[in-house]
């Protein structure tokens, strides 16, 4: 009996020899098991990468799991809140899942590879819940994290990089569409899904064939602006584009001890993902009696006066008396896409309809001396950013 | 062709048969559909070779609840209706215990079993006025579910500090050191410990076997009855209550698949193809075989699903039949006590020794028995001068390694009779025919799966609030219009018609506040 040399540590995604190649402040962090760079150089000029370039950030430690077999479809529908039917071979779709009390476990893309054959993609690991949510069915489902190397390659210029690279036909790729391309005798994977909310690219290859990926996405970039990335940018790019992060804006429902501390779909502002015409999914019947009585919590998207970032601030609905504390801010940062200062957060009903003010108070520092400011907030629904750039199909050639 | 039913019942167990008869005396339309050709489930009297009939699997009554009697004006026939427990000893020199006396033993172990009789008859009496409930749910602020864990909390703080220490103490116990404590008598040690883990996968060194010990002494304070006929006597008896009251019951009828449209129960497929239609589908079938099988996973949420798969049910007890030309020969023996319950557990050791190769999937060579001839005091059961011998035999795993192949079954009624033998040394050239029901058997012959009696393990994490699994305990299931009364549901196992009457009134119940 040999035994197998086990790695240490963190592990190292395929394409770390040209992250670390490129990295000047060694600033990394661990990301479920893999080391992953907070930025390279600095944050600042990565995130104007995405909004004003090309940036690429290996996602390789995203959690990937490949759903195969006869029932499928009829599993993924059971698992997820939202109709899976409608997502087509060679589509992808924003998913929540929840636990039997209708609590959200965790979103993700999914990813509908050909008839039969998904791959789910999210933050948090899932396998036990998948494994159970697989009993009575005809299917299998298979971790694939480290079998696949995955590139993000987000910002305006990033179609015409990838054109430059060859990759032909990619202008007909509309938002959540699938492509697959021959690169060096492998198959390449594109998809048009990100996590910045701008035009933007995810690209999925063997591993053996990552840093040729990187070098030929490079060297067509050259001339774009192309630039790797960090998280720090990502998240400032996340926040803009109204995306929700596990662990900041909702917990996942299986990792979670206390009671009231999780949040449904619909307290998320994720009706649109819940689709009630299906029989059954998981959640469904508590989902509905909730309902029927009410949420608790809503999500907020806020439009914050001043420029001081409302980080883990508390939301009053008025502006004196401390009596009205009504919910907190989950996530916040001043925009400077937008030149504004927004939060996402978390109010009780029935504040935080559309429109409505709330009030954030907001503890900052000035050398070394705490101040307080109670801001106004405006709520919105929509994402702080949407360029029409987005969607446009065939993109523009920035 | 479709019916339309106020209630359809999936299976004709006894559990089945109270609950329809219930549902039609309140005027309810009720079928009941069973696959087998005779009702009555795990409670049968069938002929295993010629002339020879026995009750197929449970074949002692230890709890028919008078509240079951009542309402259903139930008058079985017993052949016995207290019996003896005779421990059997290779010397002779046997034990007999009846309600709190045991003879045989010295006086401080006779006296320390009257204690030990009284103490554990009064938690038992207070687990069996919970036996008749619907258990309350946990975290609602429902009135009738407060109410009775109010009830509960001060049902047990009224035994007194003393009491409520020792209940507190006991209830997660295992009947090994509790045994051990108190007695000196192998055979009494021996027979406590049986009868603490019969028909479970326990040993008597397992934590909650005084639970399981409790829950035996709480349908009836231990009293043992034998019905006339057999066990499908009492099964006849409910499905001519059933009748009368307008249940109308179908034998011969697999149901394949419990139908579910737009989320909620629309009626029952059986085997055949046939349809029928209801509103109600009422499952005497085990919680697994309901839920996976019948209803399917797809149409239930994943939580709920991982909880029914995860159920504890590995049945482990066999049941031994044999024709015998006569009566064997039992050193020691009185005749009269042929009537009686004959136990083989010499010791609390032997007991235990017995179930640890049950933990390796394998069958116990020495195993332990509880013995009835019901042909002495029922004499129809057995052509004239002839006896038939039943005997529940443990430990046979279900998921034997292996499985339970012919050779498997050879060696393990061999090791059996073998046994019998130490006692009854000529068994074996009375025998005119056996049968051996492995659980695997029970199982395919009574449709439970993994052949547990009690449709799932009764431990304290399957018990009461939590039976079959947490958030379904009440007889309802999370599909709209489906429901549970088998043993199951709470309370569990025994021929006791509890769980079908608790459903039947949870049912009526539900209807009535909507």
């Amino acid at each position: 009996m040999t035994i197998q040399e086990v790695h240490q540590g963190r592990l190292r995604t395929p394409f770390f020899s040209r992250i670390s190649a490129l990295d000047t402040v060694n600033q990394w962090h661990e990301w479920k098991g893999y080391s992953s760079a907070d930025t390279l150089y600095c944050e600042d000029t990565e995130y104007f990468a995405i909004r004003n370039a090309t940036a690429v950030f290996d996602l390789t430690p995203m959690t990937k799991y490949r759903i195969t077999g006869p029932e499928t479809a009829a599993y993924i529908n059971r698992l997820v809140t939202r109709d899976m039917d409608k997502i087509k071979p060679g589509r992808v779709a924003y998913a929540v899942w929840c636990d039997d009390r209708g609590q959200v476990i965790d979103d993700g893309t999914i990813f509908h590879l050909k008839e039969g054959e998904y791959r789910l993609c999210s933050q948090e690991r899932h396998f036990a819940w998948l494994q159970a949510a697989a009993i009575g069915f005809d299917v299998s489902i298979k971790e694939e994290t480290a079998d696949i190397a995955a590139l993000a390659v987000q910002g305006p210029t990033s179609f015409s990089v990838l054109s430059k690279m060859g990759l032909d036909g990619l202008a007909e790729l509309k938002p959540f569409g699938l492509m697959n391309f021959d690169f060096d005798g492998a198959d390449l994977m594109v998809s048009r899904t990100g996590f910045t909310g701008d035009l933007g690219y995810e690209l999925w290859i063997e591993p053996a064939k990552a840093e040729l990926l990187w070098d030929a996405l490079f060297e067509a970039g050259k001339l774009h602006g192309i630039r790797a990335m960090g998280t720090h940018a990502l998240e400032l790019a996340r926040i803009e584009a109204g995306y929700l992060a596990a662990y900041h804006d909702f917990l996942p429902a299986d990792a979670t001890v206390r009671t009231g501390r999780t949040r449904s779909p619909l307290e998320l502002g994720l009706d649109w993902l819940v689709d009630f015409k299906k029989p059954n999914f998981n959640g469904r019947r508590a989902l509905a009696e909730e309902k029927r009585r009410g949420s608790t919590w809503r999500l907020v998207k806020l439009d914050i006066e001043g420029n001081k970032a409302a980080h883990h601030s508390y939301i009053f609905a008025k502006e004196k008396g401390n009596k009205s504390e009504i919910g907190f801010v989950t996530s916040a940062a001043w925009s400077p896409v937008c030149k504004q200062n927004i939060a996402i957060g978390t109010v009780r009903t029935p504040h935080g309809k559309v429109g409505s003010t709330v009030w954030v108070e907001i503890y900052y520092q000035r050398e070394m001396h705490w101040a307080r400011a109670m801001a106004k907030a405006t709520v919105f629904d929509k994402p702080f950013w949407f360029p029409p750039r987005r969607s446009a199909t065939p993109p523009g050639p920035y | 062709m479709t019916d339309r039913y106020d209630a359809i019942v999936v299976g004709g167990g006894h559990n089945g048969l109270v609950c329809a008869a219930l549902l039609a005396k309140a005027g309810k339309q009720v079928l009941v559909l069973e696959a087998n050709d005779q009702v009555g489930g795990a409670a049968v009297t069938r002929e295993f070779i010629d002339g020879f009939a026995v009750s197929a699997c449970a074949h002692l009554l230890y709890q028919l609840q008078p509240s079951v009697r009542k309402d259903l004006k139930l008058s079985p026939k017993l052949a016995a209706e207290n019996m003896t427990t005779v421990v059997l000893d290779e010397k002779g020199e046997h034990i007999r215990i009846r309600g709190n006396s045991v003879l045989g033993v010295s006086d401080a172990d006779a006296e320390s079993y009257r204690g030990f009789h009284k103490r554990m008859t009064r938690f038992a009496d207070l687990l069996r006025t919970y036996l008749n409930k619907s258990p309350p749910r946990l975290g609602t602020h429902d009135r009738r579910d407060l109410s009775t864990l109010g009830r509960l909390a001060f049902d047990v703080r009224r035994l007194g500090k003393t009491q409520m220490r020792e209940f507190l103490r006991l209830i997660g116990m295992n009947i090994h050191d509790e045994v051990n404590e108190r007695f000196e008598s192998s055979l009494l040690k021996g027979a406590l410990s049986l009868d603490a883990v019969l028909g479970t996968h326990l040993g008597p060194r397992s934590p909650n076997t005084i639970m399981t010990y409790l829950y035996r002494l709480a349908g009836d304070h231990g009293r043992i009855a034998s019905p006339t006929g057999g066990m499908g006597s009492i099964s006849d008896e409910l499905a001519h209550a059933a009748r009368e009251a307008g249940v109308t019951i179908r034998t011969g009828m697999p149901v394949s698949r419990i139908v579910i449209a737009n989320g909620r129960v629309s009626g029952v497929e059986t085997e055949s193809g046939e349809r029928f239609d209801s509103m109600t589908v009422i499952s005497n079938a085990d919680p697994k075989r309901t839920i996976i099988d019948l209803v399917g996973a797809r149409h239930v949420e994943t939580g709920f699903t991982h909880r029914i798969h995860h159920l504890r049910m590995r049945g482990n007890a066999a049941k031994l039949h044999l024709a015998l030309d006569e009566l064997p020969t039992i050193d020691g023996l009185e005749r009269k006590d042929y009537a009686e319950r004959l136990l083989i557990a010499p010791d609390e050791h032997y007991v235990e020794r017995a179930f640890n190769p049950a933990k390796y999937g394998e069958s116990s060579p020495d195993p332990v028995l509880e013995i009835t001839i019901p042909s002495f005091r029922d004499s129809k059961l057995a052509p004239p001068g002839k006896h038939v011998m039943s005997a529940v035999v443990q430990y046979a795993p279900y998921d034997r390694k292996g499985g339970w192949t012919d050779a498997a079954r050879q060696q393990f009624e061999s090791a059996t009779i073998r046994t019998i033998e130490r006692y009854a040394p000529d068994i074996a050239q009375r025998i005119i025919a056996s049968e051996l029901l492995t659980p695997a058997d029970i199982e395919r012959e009574f449709h439970i799966t993994g052949g547990h009696w009690h449709h799932g393990e009764l431990t304290l994490d399957q018990f009461l609030f939590v039976r079959p699994v947490c958030s379904a305990a009440q007889y309802r299931m999370p599909v709209d219009g489906l429901y549970l009364c088998g043993a199951g549901a709470h309370p569990g196992g025994g021929v006791s018609g509890a769980a079908g009457r608790n459903a039947a009134r949870a049912i009526l119940q539900r209807e009535k506040a909507a």
